[in-house]
């Protein structure tokens, strides 16, 4: 799994018949801190996520054909979750509350 | 999966006998700027698609299962056609002039 954030959105109208009706989202693979690493992708968002927000990513064909329930199914990058905050050497270096809109509305 | 504009087409009259009616296009990968991204490369078209086409692939195993012949030698198949990528306030690619016929 990887941490991303949602850069954009992608439609495409013509594409293979298991991905019909499901989101892409554009993600930039981040390193905890924020800073960019790896190449950019296209994930299936599978937990509701939008535009900013820092997500998990799963990048590998046989949990995404799990996730998706169909063991032919082409497609390996899938958005399983948002993620609250990152904490790294006791610190926390990302809090989603903070952001404040209708997703992070910030409970304090 | 990746967001890749298609730059041009392969043909190959001689290959591997599952890939026969399957076009080849050569495209260049794509960031969030719609800058390329690494270098180009070939899949193979799973939806109809052209030179010009902005689309998203797959790499690794995932592009052979999309392929009609699913155990085929293939590392890179295009699975859609995007017709629109916004990322940054910008539409991604509307503006690229960059086609190679």
């Amino acid at each position: 799994m990887i941490l991303a954030e949602v850069v954009g959105t992608v439609v495409a109208p013509v594409q293979i018949p298991v991905l019909d009706g499901e989101t892409l989202l554009l993600l930039r693979p981040i390193t905890p801190d924020g800073r960019p690493s790896g190449k950019t992708r296209i994930g299936v968002d599978r937990a509701q996520a939008g535009v900013g927000d820092r997500v998990l990513v799963l990048d590998e064909g046989n949990s995404a054909r799990q996730i998706l329930g169909d063991p032919k199914a082409a497609v390996k990058t899938i958005v399983i979750a948002v993620v609250d905050y990152v904490e790294t050497g006791g610190k926390l270096v990302y809090d989603h509350r903070e952001r404040g809109g209708p997703h992070g509305t910030n409970p304090r | 999966m990746y967001l890749a504009r298609v730059i041009g087409r392969v043909v190959a009259t001689v290959q591997y006998p599952g890939l026969t009616g399957v076009p080849l296009q050569w495209i260049q990968p794509l960031d969030e700027h719609g800058a390329a991204m690494g270098d180009a490369l070939v899949a193979c078209a799973v939806v109809s698609t052209g030179p010009g086409d902005l689309v998203h692939f797959v790499d690794g195993r995932e592009a052979a299962m999309a392929c009609p012949e699913t155990f085929v030698p293939v590392d890179a198949a295009i699975l859609g056609y995007v017709e629109q990528a916004y990322a940054n306030g910008k539409f991604i690619g509307r503006d690229a002039a960059a086609v190679t016929r």
